[in-house]
């Protein structure tokens, strides 16, 4: 078991009606690795996700989420793994403190181990003079870091991220990737999807999708030396075509 | 000038959200406002469309002043905030329309103008505006805000939300407007696009850092920047860190920017380093400063005169 990939997808399909939106995809993650999701808007990376994290059943193909068949055993995928996104992390009518104990609770941890995390949690980001504040009144780049810890808090396998830093300071989104960073050399295994480029870039692979299907899959750099040019942004657009 | 503004200040409350913001845009100019969320971007905009008033400081948009003559910027201003602000329960063709209505004008009229970006939305004009997808919403948001021929454009981060594709459209379309002969001001929040503007101010925590041509404040980056690689990413950031005289360790896709405060510094001697503890795979290089390396090291200047 111990070196099976995390993320095993193996002819992951999935139709609506007579419309493909994931046609036959194939890879694998490893453990500890920063995987890049990619594709542009309609090309189906949020429905191959949520087959991926068990809320959505694939019509055929396999995948297998931190050693758990999706279709069988989506729950069990659910307590594996941690989500967030830019859209939705923290309640912003709730304190860090109470945010922290709400997640913490729907994860079913026991109140002593809470209440040891919540300490370590604020300790860790230097937020004791506002473990108090409501949410809402934080900067956009101090918000992504609790949600990235409250994410944590159920120690899961691997970690979905949904264009995590967009927006942030430059230099506060810095220290984010840097969490990331520690999180995958303890072995967590972090899978980000994003429609910016400069986020791909700092993905150990990427894999880009273009109408349902996986059109690459490398480290930023073979791709892009493959495609000879400077930025991951330049490889996208010789890949996706725009289907609006 | 085309937009001038001199000690502009605005709170909420406690929270000042600019303070002193002065700077012109130039007839004809393509001018970028980069920063972070929360930089204060969106009151700027809202000061300079007259959809609110400052605390304090004066502002002209095509010689206009903003206070006085706010009714004449209405009329000679487009704006597309950064929310998609178009009547959802009506169809393309109803909104643009709409607009066009409004400012006394048709869509006949002015049809030159948002051809190139109308156009691709045109074969859906019957559809409703809330069920449009991201781009085309885009387009149809430009449309509106360009029917009635204004003088200055006014985009807030016109490029949340979008991808890759339609970014690079969204681009293409601003320079095409600009040959037109249209002042631009637009907003992001990504310093990979600062360098399509002719000239940017960066901006955070309501003050401007810089003001200067992409290419210009590139060249006069302070220091050397080195990319460094090793197969461990979190453990070099560490150990870069340590280094005796480390200016600044950031992480930058692949590499680590790495400057140093020691004007002797030798890259032998951090691969040295790095060797002796336990590194492999390890890279040094030099390579030029991005506008978010400048960005980083000028509002970390700030903050230590703030404290």
């Amino acid at each position: 078991m111990k070196n099976d990939p995390a993320i095993h997808v193996e002819n992951l399909t999935k139709m609506f009606g007579d419309f493909t939106a994931v046609n036959s995809i194939s890879f694998q993650v490893g453990k500890g690795e920063v995987f890049g999701f990619l594709g542009a808007n309609g090309a189906g990376k949020t429905t191959a996700m949520k087959m991926l994290i068990g809320i959505s059943k694939p019509t055929s193909g396999q995948a297998r989420v931190a050693g758990f068949n999706v279709r069988t055993h989506a729950e069990e995928v659910k307590n594996s793994i941690g989500y967030m996104s830019q859209k939705f992390s923290l309640y912003n009518d709730l304190t860090i403190k109470e945010n922290i104990v709400f997640f913490g609770g729907i994860y079913g941890l026991p109140k002593s181990v809470l209440k040891e995390k919540t300490q370590a949690l604020v300790d860790e980001l230097g937020l004791h003079d506002h473990a108090d504040a409501l949410v809402r009144s934080l900067p956009l780049g101090w918000k992504q870091k609790v949600a990235f810890s409250v994410a944590l808090l159920h120690n899961p396998k691997i970690i979905f991220l949904d264009e995590p830093t967009g927006g942030v300071d430059p230099i506060t989104r810095r220290q984010f990737w840097e969490m990331i960073y520690r999180e995958a050399s303890k072995g967590v295994t972090i899978f980000v999807t994003t429609h910016y480029m400069d986020e791909a870039e700092y993905c150990d692979r990427v894999s880009i999708m273009v109408e349902g299907n996986i059109e690459a899959l490398d480290t930023p750099n073979k791709l892009k030396e493959r495609y000879q040019v400077g930025s991951m942004n330049e490889v996208f657009l010789k890949l996706a075509r725009n289907i609006e | 000038m085309s937009i001038s503004l001199k000690n502009i200040g605005k709170s909420y409350g406690a929270v000042k959200a600019l303070s002193n913001i002065s700077f012109d845009v130039k007839q004809g100019e393509l001018f970028g406002l980069i920063g972070p969320d929360g930089a204060g971007k969106t009151t700027l905009f809202r000061i300079l469309t007259t959809l609110l008033f400052p605390d304090n400081g004066e502002a002209k948009v095509s010689g206009y002043d903003i206070i006085r003559d706010f009714k004449d910027i209405r009329s000679h201003v487009g704006y597309m905030p950064g929310r998609f602000s178009l009547y959802q329960d009506l169809t393309v063709e109803e909104n643009l329309n709409f607009f066009a209505t409004i400012f006394g004008t048709t869509i006949a009229e002015n049809y030159d103008l948002i051809k190139d970006i109308y156009e691709h939305i045109e074969p859906f004009k019957d559809r409703r505006a809330g069920k449009l997808s991201g781009g085309m919403k885009q387009k149809l948001a430009l449309s509106c805000a360009l029917i009635h021929k204004p003088r200055v454009l006014f985009l807030d981060e016109p490029t949340t939300g979008v991808d890759p594709v339609s970014r690079k459209e969204l681009w293409e379309m601003l320079k095409r407007l600009q040959q037109k002969g249209i002042t631009i001001l637009v907003s992001t929040a990504y310093m990979d696009e600062a360098s399509l503007c002719d000239r940017i101010a960066l901006i955070q925590d309501g003050t401007i850092l810089k003001i200067d041509r992409p290419q210009v404040i590139i060249d006069t980056f302070p220091s050397k920047i080195y990319n460094v690689k090793a197969d461990s990413t979190y453990r070099l950031l560490q150990d870069l860190a340590l280094y005796p005289d480390t200016h600044s360790v950031y992480p930058f896709g692949e590499y680590s920017h790495f400057t140093s405060a020691d004007p002797d510094f030798k890259p032998s001697d951090l691969m040295r380093f790095l060797q002796e503890k336990q590194h492999s795979g390890i890279e040094v290089s030099e390579t030029p400063a991005t506008i978010e390396d400048a960005f980083m090291e000028l509002s970390k200047a700030s903050e230590l005169i703030d404290n």
